[in-house]
């Protein structure tokens, strides 16, 4: 049934009485649910494959067994965060944050929660070197030290539910844009707000926003950038997955403002989760009369569609994203004309990506001062980041622009995984670069991040620890760009390539100093001369690791050593003849076959000691890890 | 060299019905190639000759249009999957925890390389982007079954589940 | 009309004003200031990926490319520091660190795009090295084409002609990344694919990755076995560009100079392809009367171009009671040196050995096509390229330019101007015109010139007033072109009674065996019209202009008997066959 504003508003107000509960809205709400608990059960990515589905299909099962329908209320939502300690399951009202869940545990919750009211303690999430067990997910420093802006819905709502996204102010902003402000007044407030793309290059929104309504064309698109593809980064799949009307309101507000009918949301075909919820949405959105003609009989006329990429990174560019939706190889085009001007089949076009338009609509209903009150002068607001590598937490946090990258690490992350030492992080995936541990009080903001070599980018941040080696780290990602050139431009297409096999020249111990020299010629003229943003940062994890860790690269280079034992042509397995005790079991492993015995008894060992023939060695390591006595070293 | 799958097409009538028809509604779609291939990928389970002449066919486009543009993405394939489709996750998260020592191991115990399919079709394999189970990493995949924080020694039994 | 505006910018120091929309590199050029490009063609490749046109735009973030970025107010370029020379050179040295670098035995030696930028920015050819992205065996399946793909540099200039110049798309860009390759789908050989083999991807690579399939040996062998009479017969367009080939101005005519050329090579007889394109005429007149008076399908469409003829036969089949069944000119020819000139001169058709110097390179494959062969033997022995003549020429060490001016020989040597204008597009019908409206009418023709239907652009309209009878004809050169025809007689749109169709833009002056010209003189010569020019130029000065009027036709028909008679037909005429895309 088509709604009008009225009726939205009482669904808002109805469906509040339900979720209040969940206390994260300060709802003025005189009805109260008449379900004693409700049990949320984290439906993102990351616990959909650790099976949180069976979880929740087995929480069904048993209260409708134990009767308990009308007071328990299960609810899967969308990613709470924490994906380390997922599956993730949280009860409310005591706001319990039960982690590592498995099918099993469910009948105690059940049981011991759900009926007795107790709280399972043994399943409570732990937290830090202490273990210590914390009740509530709000309580912990993973979640105290975040601001959540364009994740306050993620975890909270069912976002298949579109109620329960109109009774946390959803679709307020579009009614209030619709009702009381004109065209202008909507991009005022978003240029005001200081909103920047948090795609990757941090362009102002609300430039692009005036660029788009002022280009001339009978017909002007809206699209959404959902081809998150850095390795390591979803934070707009959580979004998607999360809270997917969000993506929509503000894409109807952006259609409004810009003076567009039509709107595409180009999404990773790798996202099924996150494709499934967006076709709900669209669904329930059009069903409302929220998405199509006459939206809430405004007047207003809007659609959306969604278009699937197919696996190529580079769609995450622009001009290439809108050369996909046309149908083509998704090639980049020369800018000018930007897509602003001439976009998507050739009309005025204004993209933005998921992160960036799950802020609009706070933005229109809290006001620009309010959203510019979070982050720093040219950084406004909050940004998404998802925390990966050797971290403790492992998820997606959000932060006010500027906070310190130390903050983020060891506070939120809780540090890193048994006892190592940080040693970099890395952020903006392939386009960005390494920041090393004498950075680690690096504000995170757009230039800040710019200034040391890397960049905001999409909002991967993996953590690095000793064992790492930056050469190889560098290797990876501009293997994953070779991978992922279009192969239009020369500068990418043969730059990179011949860039990566200089680089593994050093990861093989056949490099000269020279060769580094070559390597950032070669970087910086990839830079200044490749066609798309895709080549243009591709040199920036080769640049900034030579930049902070060139003893590294020296070492390759030079020592033909390298320190973190991982580029394997340089590896050496060695026995300790004084620790072997002459048990063989490094040698029934070997594949190569090239660990024999030698004639040398160590002192207190019956058995002689045995030895590995480097020439033969393949270096797999199978040696190293079957010795019980730790007799084997690899360097 | 032409590039063919090497295995013989044996595609039914219906699902030739079925594709002509959704390529029916594709045709009037600005920029439908795209959908078009999804579709196609999806009632056939790969985009061998056959299939992509129809698209090029129905759309009026030349086969090498069609063609051009499959081979740009790699989520089309012009090599039928096996039956179990094996996924071992290669993005940052994972292959800072070892991915690369899985997928060696995968390839090891099956003989083909990733992008293969075995020669009695059960398995094929694949090294992925990132899937987004960073939080389980390194990961694997087989069919819609996930294989969270496994070590190379958990290959074997992982498969054997499917033999 | 509103006043263009026109933007005020620098470029190296020096003010220029252009109208907006100018690109950098038209404005460089407005400048006096050269900067080089290889993928770029106006209208048609404006891509920006080769990277060769970089400069400097101050206050832009990184280099941009010339080719497609558009002036603005104000803007101050460097085309020439040291660090766009040094980021060009780059860009070269890694193209040819992926480039198959046998230059010296290359067709395209010294005549190649990137060799002469490699020379002019100093490059090192070895300073990069690494994998090859492309070791395929080059692609000789074909009987007019070589691709050798070790060579490409994927400038894209082929796709781009090949898609939007002749909408076949039979070549594309496959894979991505380094693996990027140009090729048809399924990396098939072009044997496999529904190519019309116009050789135009031919003319604008820029390297040697492309070239016709060389016959120059088949001419030799024919040329030292004493058992064989050898012919030789030039096209039009071949003398209006063979001369590019030894350094004179585009447009000039060297009928005389090649004649003499031909016969120092060794050919037995020369004689002139011009005198097929009357023979065509003749008959194609006569069955355009026929099929006006009879009630047979029109529009009537021309067959003297392969390439059209193959485009037709794969994409427009239906159109084939449409086509004209005479042969084409080349074809004619061939038939009549072995059948009408044999018998006459005693000589077996079996020892006759008859070549061709064509600016077409789906003459080739024309030549192997069936009902080719009236005597019992092929038509057509051997055809070489305008570009493969000028190869045997400077290989036999004659002094083109120094040579004397030769005279053909007789009687198929004999031609009218008519014959002459075939090499540019609306030349066939033009010459058709001039003897059909004297049939048609019974009056001579005193001004037998059709201006209206020539010139260079693509599709071309008129109606002539034909004895009381309104006739009206269309011509279009270039598939693209061609294509809007067809479709508009498919649809039954078109109202035309007769049409000529040319597979090359421009007509055959434009052909895919043509002298190949380098990006800046293709974009910035009209040479098509150069080319034209001197076929035009020929006609108007002979004092035979209408096929008709040729003396030897008239022989001819003694041998043959009536005008689109059985024994024309069965040498004169041929069948078209249904091909198959896939």
């Amino acid at each position: 049934m088509k709604k009008t504003v009225q009726d939205i508003n009482l669904i808002r107000e109805k469906t509040q009485s339900r979720i209040a509960m969940r206390g994260h809205g300060s709802f003025d709400t005189g009805e109260v649910s008449h379900y004693k608990r409700q049990v949320l059960i984290c439906g993102g990515t990351g616990c959909h494959s650790n099976k949180s589905s069976q979880i929740l299909a087995e929480f069904n099962r048993q209260i409708k067994e134990k009767g308990l329908e009308n007071d328990v209320l299960t609810v899967m939502t969308g990613c709470f965060g924490l994906c380390a300690a997922g599956p993730v399951v949280i009860v409310y009202p005591e706001g319990a944050f039960y982690s590592r869940m498995t099918v099993e545990d469910v009948t105690e919750i059940v049981d011991e929660h759900l009926i007795k009211g107790n709280i399972v303690e043994r399943l409570l999430h732990e937290e830090g070197e202490g273990k210590e067990k914390v009740v509530a997910l709000s309580d912990t420093n993973f979640y105290k030290k975040q601001t959540r802006v364009a994740l306050r819905n993620c975890g909270v709502i069912d976002p298949e539910n579109i109620d329960e996204y109109i009774a946390y102010d959803g679709y307020q902003a579009l009614i209030k844009a619709l009702t009381t402000m004109d065209r202008q007044e909507v991009i005022d407030v978003i240029l005001k707000s200081g909103l920047r793309g948090r795609g990757g290059a941090g362009f102002p929104t609300g430039r692009k926003w005036q660029f788009t309504k002022d280009a001339v064309g009978d017909i002007k698109y809206v699209c959404c950038n959902a081809d998150e593809g850095d390795p390591g980064a979803f934070m707009d799949r959580s979004v998607l997955e999360g809270d997917p009307h969000a993506v929509l309101e503000a894409m109807s507000i952006a259609g409004y403002a810009i003076g567009a009918t039509q709107g595409y949301i180009y999404v990773r075909a790798e996202y099924p989760i996150a494709v499934h919820r967006l076709k709900v949405a669209i669904k329930q959105a059009k069903e409302y009369g929220l998405l199509g003609e006459n939206v809430l009989g405004l007047g207003f006329n809007f659609d959306i569609e969604i278009r699937l990429g197919a696996g190529a990174f580079v769609c995450g560019e622009e001009t290439a994203l809108m050369t996909s939706i046309e149908g083509n190889r998704g090639e980049p085009r020369p800018r000018p004309p930007f897509p602003a001007i001439k976009g998507l089949f050739g009309k005025p076009t204004l993209l933005n990506n998921v992160e960036t338009y799950a802020n609009v609509a706070q933005i229109i209903l809290k006001g620009a001062d309010w959203f510019s009150s979070f982050g720093t002068e040219k950084s406004k607001g909050t940004k998404v980041f998802a925390l990966g590598g050797k971290i403790n937490n492992t998820g997606l946090v959000e932060i006010p622009m500027g906070t310190p990258l130390r903050k983020v690490i060891e506070d939120i992350g809780g540090g890193i995984p048994n006892g190592k030492k940080f040693k970099a992080a890395q952020t903006g995936g392939p386009s960005g670069g390494c920041i090393p541990a004498s950075l680690i009080d690096t504000p995170i903001d757009y230039e800040s991040l710019i200034s040391i070599g890397s960049m905001m980018g999409s909002g991967g941040l993996i953590v690095m620890d000793e064992d790492n080696c930056m050469v190889d780290i560098a290797k990876f990602f501009l293997e994953f760009t070779v991978d992922e050139s279009c192969g239009k431009c020369t500068a990418c297409r043969v730059g990179t390539r011949r860039l990566l096999e200089l680089l593994t020249k050093v990861t093989e111990g056949t490099a000269t100093m020279e060769t580094l020299d070559e390597m950032e010629k070669l970087c910086y003229y990839i830079k200044d001369n490749s066609l798309c943003g895709l080549g243009q940062t591709a040199p920036n994890p080769v640049l900034s690791t030579l930049r902070y860790f060139r003893d590294e690269y020296i070492a390759h280079v030079k020592d033909k050593k390298c320190p973190a034992g991982v580029c394997k042509k340089l590896l050496q397995f060695k026995i300790d003849k004084d620790k072997c005790i002459g048990c063989g079991m490094c040698a029934r492993n070997c594949p190569a076959s090239c660990i024999s015995k030698t004639d040398y008894i160590a002192e207190g060992h019956k058995l002689p000691s045995y030895e590995i023939d480097s020439t033969k060695c393949v270096k797999c390591g199978a040696c190293m890890a079957n010795c019980k006595f730790h007799a084997i070293s690899k360097g | 060299m032409a590039k063919t799958s090497g295995v013989p097409f044996n595609g039914t009538k219906e699902q030739e019905e079925k594709l002509r028809a959704k390529l029916h509604e594709l045709k009037s779609v600005q920029g439908g190639l795209m959908p078009a291939l999804q579709e196609a990928q999806e009632i056939y389970g790969y985009l061998p000759k056959e299939v992509q002449i129809i698209v090029a066919e129905e759309l009026g486009l030349s086969l090498s249009e069609v063609y051009g543009v499959v081979s740009f993405y790699s989520q089309f394939t012009i090599v039928p999957k096996g039956k179990y489709k094996i996924g071992v996750c290669l993005g940052t998260a994972c292959y800072v925890k070892g991915s690369g020592d899985i997928l060696a191991e995968v390839e090891k115990v099956l003989g083909i390389s990733a992008g293969q399919i075995t020669s009695d079709a059960k398995f094929s394999i694949d090294a992925t982007r990132c899937i987004g189970c960073c939080g389980l990493a390194p990961v694997m995949t087989v069919n819609d079954d996930v294989y969270g924080r496994i070590t190379p020694k958990d290959v074997n039994g992982i498969l054997a589940k499917y033999n | 009309m509103s006043d263009i505006k026109m933007i005020n910018l620098k470029i190296n120091g020096i003010d220029v004003t252009v109208p907006a929309g100018t690109t950098i590199l038209e404005a460089a050029k407005v400048a006096g200031i050269n900067i080089p490009t290889l993928c770029y063609m106006k209208g048609i490749n404006e891509i920006g990926a080769c990277r060769i046109c970089v400069v400097e735009v101050k206050g832009a973030r990184s280099m941009v490319a010339a080719c497609v970025y558009p002036v603005s107010e104000g803007m101050e370029v460097t085309t020439n520091s040291d660090k766009v020379i040094a980021a060009r050179k780059t860009t070269l040295e890694l193209l040819l660190s992926d480039h198959r670098k046998d230059c010296l035995s290359c067709e395209r030696n010294l005549n190649c795009e990137l060799q002469k930028l490699s020379n002019e920015y100093g490059c090192n050819a070895y300073r990069f090295r690494g994998v090859s992205s492309k070791t395929d065996a080059p692609d000789t399946t074909t009987d007019y084409l070589v691709r050798d793909n070790t060579k490409c540099i994927l400038c894209r200039r082929c796709v781009a002609t090949c898609n939007k110049v002749q909408t076949v798309a039979v070549i594309g860009a496959n894979e991505r990344g380094f693996k990027t390759n140009i090729n048809c789908a399924f990396e098939e050989n072009l044997e496999n694919s529904p190519c019309v083999a116009c050789g135009q991807c031919i003319n604008v690579c820029p390297t040697g990755a492309l070239h016709e399939r060389y016959e120059i040996n088949d001419v030799k062998k024919a040329l030292a076995d004493p058992e064989k009479t050898v012919i030789v017969a030039a096209a039009p367009a071949v003398r209006a560009a063979l001369g590019e080939e030894f350094g004179n101005p585009i447009g000039t005519n060297v009928e005389g100079k090649m004649v003499t050329a031909l016969r120092r090579i060794g050919f037995d007889k020369v004689f002139d392809v011009n005198f097929g394109a009357d023979m065509t005429i003749i008959e194609e007149s006569n069955e355009f009367i026929n099929r006006v008076k009879n009630g047979g399908t029109l529009p009537m469409i021309t067959s003297c171009s392969p390439g059209w003829v193959r485009y037709m036969e794969f994409y427009y089949p239906d159109l084939i009671p449409n086509f004209s069944t005479c042969k084409s000119p080349q074809q004619m020819f061939g038939a009549l040196c072995k059948t009408y000139w044999a018998e006459k001169n005693g000589v077996d058709p079996k020892n006759i050995f008859v070549v061709t110097i064509m600016p077409c390179v789906a003459k080739k494959a024309e030549k192997l096509r069936d009902h080719q062969n009236a005597s019992g033997y092929p038509d057509i022995d051997a055809v070489l390229t305008t570009r493969e003549l000028a190869k045997l020429i400077k290989e036999k060490g004659i002094m083109f330019n120094d040579l004397p001016e030769g005279e053909l020989d007789n009687p198929m040597g004999e031609f009218s101007g008519a014959g002459v204008i075939f090499g540019a597009s609306g030349g066939v019908m033009e010459a058709a015109l001039r003897t059909a409206v004297e049939k048609l009418t019974g009056e001579e023709l005193k001004k037998p010139d059709f201006t209206e239907i020539r010139g260079m652009e693509g599709v071309k309209e008129a109606v002539y007033d034909v004895a009381g009878m309104k006739v009206k004809v269309a011509v279009a050169s270039g598939l693209s072109n061609a294509k809007k025809i067809c479709d508009l007689i498919r649809n039954g749109k078109a109202d035309y009674q007769f049409v000529e169709i040319m597979c090359c833009p421009g007509g055959c002056i434009n052909g895919g065996g043509q002298p190949i010209l380098d990006a800046y003189t293709r974009r910035n010569v009209d040479y098509k019209t150069l080319r034209a020019g001197a076929l035009y130029s020929e006609d108007s000065k002979k004092a035979l202009r209408k096929s008709h009027d040729n003396p030897v036709i008239k022989d001819v028909y003694d041998y043959l008997g009536e005008i689109g008679g059985h024994k024309a037909h069965k040498i004169l005429h041929t069948e078209y066959v249904v091909r198959k895309k896939y």
